[in-house]
């Protein structure tokens, strides 16, 4: 019998991660190279610095935080882009919570709300047919974010309008694909990147076998984990055995939740509404084609992007020139390494985006490394 | 964003594609859009942004368990020897 707690105290259990790790600091002792990890995905981010694992592993195995954290990765002028719908007459902007404290170029969607614009975070992308409901006479627009795993919420909205016959929801899509930018990453060719934590959600949606064409082009071996430290350290431990064995394998450690070809139900729905996009510019990492997605040309009386385009500027803003997310997002350097981490950028006033949510690599360290003390 | 957490199904609600979850003792109402085959009461499921993404495998989970109780055990053998 299962309980529900058993969920959560099973894989946070301090006997099993000091066993791990004793068995991790065994097999490690036979590397013949550093191991350095990529966790690509934030969520796993904020669980390695909420639990401390870095001090539960040997020196030959080390972290490089990667870009899975859909808030972080998004430019400025898309941010831009979303205040200038915010500001049309007659318009309500609908965006998830995370999305509100990122600095554009003219301050956060919260700082534009404070102003007087009507921007509403929601918890739930359903929430948004009530209120298009409620709202006749108005636009409503949905800021859509988030990788794979929240995608398809996006398109069920859609659906959803589509059904009810909500002619004034819109949408300005920016949902971004992970496989693209682990190749960025890959092609950087000061990257030390030599194993990877696969995302877990995204694979429950997307599933796992969408990291096989990385984990055989670059020869690096994925584990897809859960998000409780005891997952990750399982993961950790099958990373060291795959690279002493010699494979380069995708393997699926958080199989409770994860299959290989994932959610056929929500990949369909994502299908029918949209399309991969030439380009996409992440924050941080620049232009990556084919990077994310679109809606469909049969639905551009829904895209917010064609319905107000000749308003909307496409000029490429760049970031604070002090702040490193560009550099911690293609893990090149530390959030430690900035000069204004924790001086000028913390997470009550965020220069950068990795700041910002607390998936972002910069807001973990500060909140689970001694904040500014770590310096 | 991502961090979803497991959830127990506690009442259905399929005029609405819709069932109300337990996490923790929090309950609240989530869409099965995302769903291809029914769900029942007892199921153990991830929720993101208000969405079922799919369902918890039991089995594995408890199959999970037991290799981590043999880990344990062993290194607690492995003391002791």
């Amino acid at each position: 019998m299962l309980e529900l707690k058993s969920l959560y105290r099973v894989f946070r259990d301090p006997d099993t991660m000091a066993a791990l790790a004793a068995s991790i600091a065994k097999d490690a002792a036979h590397l013949s190279e550093p191991l350095n990890i990529m966790e690509v995905c934030g969520g796993h981010t904020h669980t390695i610095m909420k639990y401390g694992l870095p001090g539960l592993l040997p020196s030959n195995i080390r972290f490089i935080h990667g870009p899975g954290c859909p808030v972080c990765i998004m430019p400025k002028e898309r941010i831009d882009q979303a205040a200038i719908l915010a500001a049309q007459p007659g318009v309500i902007l609908l965006t998830l919570g995370d999305m509100m404290r990122v600095p554009g170029s003219h301050g956060s969607l919260a700082q534009q709300r404070a102003k007087g614009l009507d921007i509403r975070a929601l918890y739930d992308p359903l929430d948004a047919l009530a209120i298009a409901r409620d709202n006749p006479g108005k636009t409503v627009i949905y800021f859509a974010i988030g990788f794979e795993t929240s995608t398809p919420m996006t398109a069920v909205l859609l659906e959803q309008a589509e059904r009810l016959g909500l002619d004034n929801l819109l949408f300005h899509i920016n949902h971004v694909l992970v496989p693209p930018a682990m190749d960025a990453v890959m092609a950087e060719p000061a990257t030390k990147v030599n194993a990877f934590i696969g995302p877990a959600h995204v694979s429950v949606i997307a599933g796992a076998d969408i990291y096989r064409p990385a984990a055989d082009k670059y020869h690096t071996p994925v584990v897809v984990s859960g998000f409780e430290p005891v997952d990750l350290m399982e993961s950790i431990l099958r990373l060291v055995r795959q690279k002493n064995d010699g494979r380069s394998e995708v393997e699926i450690q958080y199989s409770r939740a994860v299959t290989a070809e994932g959610n056929r139900t929500a990949q369909a729905k994502v299908n029918q509404v949209m399309e991969v996009r030439d380009e996409f510019r992440w924050r941080g990492l620049g232009p990556i084609p084919k990077s994310a997605l679109k809606l469909r040309d049969e639905y551009q009386h829904r895209d917010a992007e064609r319905v107000y385009g000749e308003r909307l500027p496409i000029v490429e803003i760049d970031d604070h020139k002090a702040c490193q997310c560009g550099d911690i997002l293609r893990g090149l350097a530390d959030p430690t390494d900035c000069r204004v981490f924790g001086r000028g950028c913390t997470p009550q006033t965020p220069l950068g985006s990795c700041m910002v949510s607390s998936e972002g690599a910069c807001n973990a360290y500060y909140r689970y490394s001694g904040g500014p003390n770590v310096l | 964003m991502c961090l979803s957490v497991p959830s127990q199904v506690v009442a259905l609600h399929p005029e609405e594609a819709a069932v109300t979850v337990d996490t923790l003792g929090v309950r609240r109402k989530v869409s099965c859009h995302l769903l291809a085959d029914e769900l029942t009461i007892g199921d153990y499921v991830l929720i993101h942004i208000g969405f079922v993404m799919n369902r918890i495998d039991k089995e594995d989970a408890l199959k999970s368990i037991e290799i981590y109780k043999d880990i344990v055990s062993s290194m607690e053998s492995d003391e002791n020897a």
